[in-house]
């Protein structure tokens, strides 16, 4: 072998190594910080986390003990009407830009107001939702906070199932349509059922993101502390206890939202890992 | 049972572009048809102009009269019955990837409300049959997805999801260009016993395939029929200068 070569052949792995261990070095780093959280809130909460934090309400000021079942329930109760309203319209709205508004005006004006209300910040979809739902009814409500979390969960279902549908490749849609399925059902049967996994995946960062949001729930589901599943009275949620323990001047109270932040991070981490088990089974064998 | 196709003055444009210009032909019924010609000269628009997915295109147009028997397909029908009438075979195999192998066969039928348990599982299996694939597969029907096929066998899983329908006609757009020789075998052995029972076009770069599997061939150049004939006269004795050249290999 001549030498030049020799040296180039080394060069190559030298630079392969150090590329490769970059690589390494940069994985870490992403994952470094939701260690560390995740490490640190075990640390702080884990000691908190009993059997009665789970079915007790908070205990008044003074008193040891109670639990935070008031605000696991709302969050529960907030979380189902928010998917319940984002879900749907952010998927049939994917679906309108994807399939069948593609390249028309008003689809440019949905997918551009899409982009804007997914830089709205959440505090001023709070006030928004107070002088929509809570001023008219005059009370606060499960209900206005549901649908504060909700049409935050729009825009990033919306666009993600954009994304996703677009995926699909030209092959298989032609495939449906060569078959004479009229384009509708081919755009529902074949089309949202292959980009399905994408979408539930975009549903299940929506969902995970509006959890842990309090500031829409001030001035909506305000909180609540007695257990509630009411939509028409004040609900309690998981970050709004946690916001308001954390403030306050009681050492129980801030192991209580400790505990709090471990629940609340572990629950959504539950969610998640059961939609994906449950939508991943009855997958055939090679499918992609 | 086949039926005949009969094409009068076809034009067909993608945007500006003029791909097909002033096609007029006869397909026999019960017969096989290859198409040959060299890339880009309109043999994919044509056959798809057969069954109205070029119209699927946002920027594809047609002009002109296509019979199928004595119904005129783009005046007296709406593309989705002339689509269940006609089915079509692509370039590349395109099984639907999250169906098992039973549900791609059964999709036309399923995905037009046909629910018939018994009759679907008679229908799939003759399908399957038919598109010589059924000893491959009758074990993991249910169990395996359509894409964990070899490509081979996905394109005769598209073949068998096309011939579930009941079409009667079948248009293959270059179906064995993406397949191995033994594959390549298979799907003409198959062309050869179906076109007993249906009208089969096929658009083939191939010219030995031409010859082997099709009795009527046409030669495309540039978006115009040159030579429109029987396989034999075309590839002995071609009546056009320019399908001579193209056969005996002078371009293309």
């Amino acid at each position: 072998m001549p030498s030049e070569y020799k040296l180039r052949t080394r060069w190559r792995a030298v630079t392969d190594r150090a590329v490769t261990g970059l690589a390494i070095l940069a994985t870490l780093l992403v994952v470094a910080p939701l260690v560390a959280i995740f490490a640190y809130l075990i640390y702080k909460g884990a000691r908190s986390v009993n059997l009665a934090f789970f079915t007790q309400v908070p205990a008044p000021v003074g008193e040891p003990g109670g639990g935070m079942a008031n605000a696991i329930v709302g969050s529960g109760v907030l979380l189902a009407v928010a998917s319940a309203i984002g879900v749907p319209i952010g998927i049939g709205g994917g679906i309108y830009l994807a399939e069948f508004g593609r390249g028309t005006k008003l689809a440019n004006a949905v997918r551009f107001t899409a982009d804007v209300l997914n830089g709205v910040p959440s505090i001023v979809m709070g006030l928004a939702m107070y002088s929509l739902i809570v001023l008219p009814q005059r009370h606060f409500s499960a209900l206005s906070g549901g649908v504060a979390l909700g049409i935050m969960m729009i825009p990033t279902v919306c666009r993600t199932s954009e994304e996703m549908l677009l995926m699909v490749p030209l092959a298989v849609r032609e495939a449906a349509l060569g078959l004479g399925v009229a384009n509708w059902r081919s755009v529902l049967s074949i089309t949202v059922k292959t980009a399905s996994p994408g979408i539930i995946t975009g549903c299940m960062l929506a969902f995970a993101r509006v959890a842990g949001e309090t500031a829409p729930l001030i001035f909506t589901a305000f909180g609540n502390p007695y257990t509630s599943t009411k939509l028409s009275q004040p609900i309690e949620a998981l970050p709004l206890q946690i916001y308001v323990y954390a403030l306050s001047p009681y050492d129980d109270w801030h192991r209580l939202a400790w505990a709090g932040s471990l629940v609340l991070i572990v629950l959504i981490v539950l969610a998640v890992s059961l939609v994906r088990y449950v939508t991943s089974r009855g997958v055939l064998k090679g499918a992609s | 049972m086949g039926v005949g196709i009969e094409v009068r003055n076809l034009n067909a444009w993608y945007g500006s572009n003029h791909t097909l210009q002033d096609i007029n032909l006869k397909i026999p019924a019960n017969h096989a048809t290859a198409l040959i010609g060299p890339s880009g000269c309109g043999k994919s628009t044509f056959v798809r102009c057969l069954n109205r997915m070029h119209e699927t295109n946002p920027i594809g147009r047609v002009t002109g009269t296509v019979l199928m028997g004595d119904l005129d397909i783009y005046k007296d029908a709406n593309p989705v019955q002339i689509r269940r009438r006609v089915g079509m075979v692509f370039q590349r195999p395109n099984p639907f990837p999250t169906m098992s192998i039973y549900d791609n066969v059964a999709a036309g039928l399923k995905l037009n409300g046909y629910t018939n348990r018994r009759a679907l599982d008679e229908i799939v299996e003759r399908s399957l049959k038919n598109s010589a694939l059924w000893d491959e597969v009758k074990d993991d029907l249910k169990k395996k997805s359509g894409a964990s096929l070899s490509g081979g066998q996905q394109q005769r899983l598209c073949i068998a999801r096309a011939l579930a329908v009941d079409p009667e006609v079948l248009l293959m757009d270059e179906p064995a260009s993406a397949l191995d020789p033994v594959s390549t075998a298979k799907i003409e052995d198959l062309i050869f016993q179906l076109k007993s029972q249906y009208t089969i076009v096929i658009v083939t770069h191939n010219m030995q395939q031409a010859a082997r599997v099709a009795e009527m061939t046409g030669f495309f150049l540039n978006g115009r029929m040159v030579e429109f004939d029987s396989t034999h006269k075309i590839f002995t004795n071609p009546s056009d200068k320019r399908t001579e050249d193209y056969i005996t290999g002078r371009f293309g």
